[in-house]
């Protein structure tokens, strides 16, 4: 993302991975990527991957869906997890998911794409 | 001062064979037509968009189309929230001088001009590029999500929000405009397909064709004296992923903040005109606004306060749930409807008193918010 600093891979790009951002000047986090910290301005975030450990915070069974890719997953659950790192982000998980679950992330293919995929952690 | 001097809808549902400039246009010319204007009259104009017929320049090719050169014009683009936010610029722009009669439109042939697909899927759009919409979400999961955790944390289930839908739906019952005029139970909106749980079919708004406009005016140009008191707006975030806590969003901060700019207080508010893109958001805004107590909304619906002959009349044409959402016009028809009933005009929907409205929209998932009070004036 920072110049001359290649971005670390995600699941966004297709690689098995959660990456999130952290500011050097201010210590904020941030999920969705950005060359400058959303909080303080300071430029270049530095990256980090993301244990894949989270407790979920809010949870939507999708059954009618609008592609015929997508069709073909419904039922598929929609969660926002907060993650141990300290960000929330969007996920799918699985369908009996409550919330304040503790969850571990694995990916599974979506419509043609790799997403990151929540099952309660195994303890 | 602005007074809102005209108000024009048209019915809502399938308009087949009518093109968003059309629906526009047909409200557009009732509003001028209430404020007993001519078309040469109006020197502003602010339209919202169309997902049906996109454009970069829509409020002049809306004002070629209808025959007016006006002296300020654009679109503006705040979702939900495109209707308030026009009437809030119009406002300023009148009273700042810019322009006399500011024309303010929105209308889409969302039902008919697109597949329901088309309309799903661009709407979803307003989730993140990378990081939500890969994921297949749909507005309804958005609001879906906002739903479960709204309900966890203040004991909300789904039958307390089915009692938003009933209500709306039997306020539309007596609107010969309204998309949907069966009445429908509790059991009904339970039994309903689930679309993105906990949210149901009858949870959610239809889509539909329509148009809505009102003229925003410096004086008054009849009998009719409404007035805009005060008005602010609060944008929290865009992305669901992004939105703050529950206690922090921009619905509080919105009405806190045009509260203080007109000394109006929540106890003056004798009609309401709230967002319903959702029976949640319904629920979620009434308490955030203070119109109900947190978590009380549904127990209030019960009651009968927010029905036509309640305490707080709410939606009285049925709203976005029942009276039907065609995008921009159909957060503006909840506008069309107060203004009628502030002038005594709403015929067997007619309550006792609307001297003092509060109207609130929120477009986007929870992102965008305006607030704003009208004063009847004698």
């Amino acid at each position: 993302m920072s110049d001359g600093k290649p971005a670390l891979a995600d699941w966004t790009t297709g690689a098995e991975a959660i990456v999130y951002q952290s500011c050097a000047a201010c210590g904020n986090l941030q999920y969705f990527r950005r060359s400058f910290c959303v909080a303080c301005g300071a430029p270049d975030p530095a990256e980090q991957r993301a244990s894949g450990e989270a407790t979920v915070y809010a949870t939507s069974l999708v059954c009618r869906a609008a592609t015929p890719e997508t069709r073909a997953h419904v039922p598929y659950n929609i969660v926002l997890v907060d993650t141990v790192e300290g960000f929330r982000m969007m996920a799918h998980g699985d369908n009996d998911l409550s919330i304040g679950d503790k969850v571990t992330a694995r990916f599974a293919q979506f419509a043609g794409r790799l997403v990151p995929f929540f099952a309660r952690t195994k303890s | 001062m602005s007074f809102i001097t005209g108000v024009g809808l048209t019915s809502f549902g399938r308009h087949e064979g009518s093109s968003s400039l059309d629906l526009m246009s047909k409200a557009a010319e009732l509003a001028i037509a209430d404020a007993d204007l001519k078309r040469s009259e109006i020197d502003g104009i602010l339209c919202g968009y169309s997902t049906v017929a996109p454009h970069i320049m829509l409020a002049t090719v809306f004002a070629e189309h209808f025959g007016v050169r006006p002296a300020y014009a654009h679109a503006v683009q705040v979702g939900g929230a495109t209707g308030l936010a026009m009437t809030m610029l119009a406002h300023h722009l009148v009273e700042a001088g810019v322009a006399r009669h500011v024309l303010v439109v929105g209308g889409e042939n969302r039902l008919t001009g697109q597949s329901r697909d088309a309309s799903i899927l661009a709407l979803a759009q307003v989730g993140h590029p990378e990081y939500e919409v890969p994921l297949g979400p749909t507005i309804p999961a958005y609001y879906g999500l906002v739903a479960s955790r709204y309900m966890h944390e203040y004991g909300v289930t789904q039958q307390d929000l089915a009692e938003f839908a009933v209500l709306m739906r039997k306020h539309a019952l007596t609107h010969p405009g309204a998309q949907f005029r069966d009445a429908i139970t509790v059991a009904d909106v339970m039994a309903s397909k689930p679309v993105a749980l906990p949210l149901k079919l009858l949870d959610c708004c239809p889509v539909s064709d329509g148009g809505a406009a009102f003229v925003v005016s410096r004086e008054r140009t009849g009998e009719a004296g409404v007035r805009v008191l005060g008005c602010a707006q609060a944008h929290t975030h865009q992305h669901v992923t992004a939105a703050p806590a529950l206690s922090e969003l921009g619905a509080e901060i919105s009405i806190a903040r045009a509260k203080a700019d007109c000394g109006v207080a929540i106890s003056d508010v004798r009609y309401a005109g709230v967002y319903d893109s959702f029976t949640i958001t319904l629920a979620m805004l009434l308490e955030d606004l203070g119109l109900a107590g947190r978590g009380e909304a549904a127990a209030q619906v019960r009651a009968g306060h927010f029905s036509r002959d309640g305490a707080m009349p709410l939606n009285t044409h049925g709203g976005l749930l029942s009276y039907g959402h065609c995008g921009v016009g159909g957060a503006m028809a909840h506008l069309v409807e107060t203004h009628l009933q502030m002038t005594g005009r709403a015929g067997d929907r007619q309550v006792r008193d609307a001297s003092i409205a509060l109207l609130h929209g929120d477009g986007g998932v929870l992102s965008s918010h305006v607030s704003m009070f009208l004063e009847r004036m004698r």
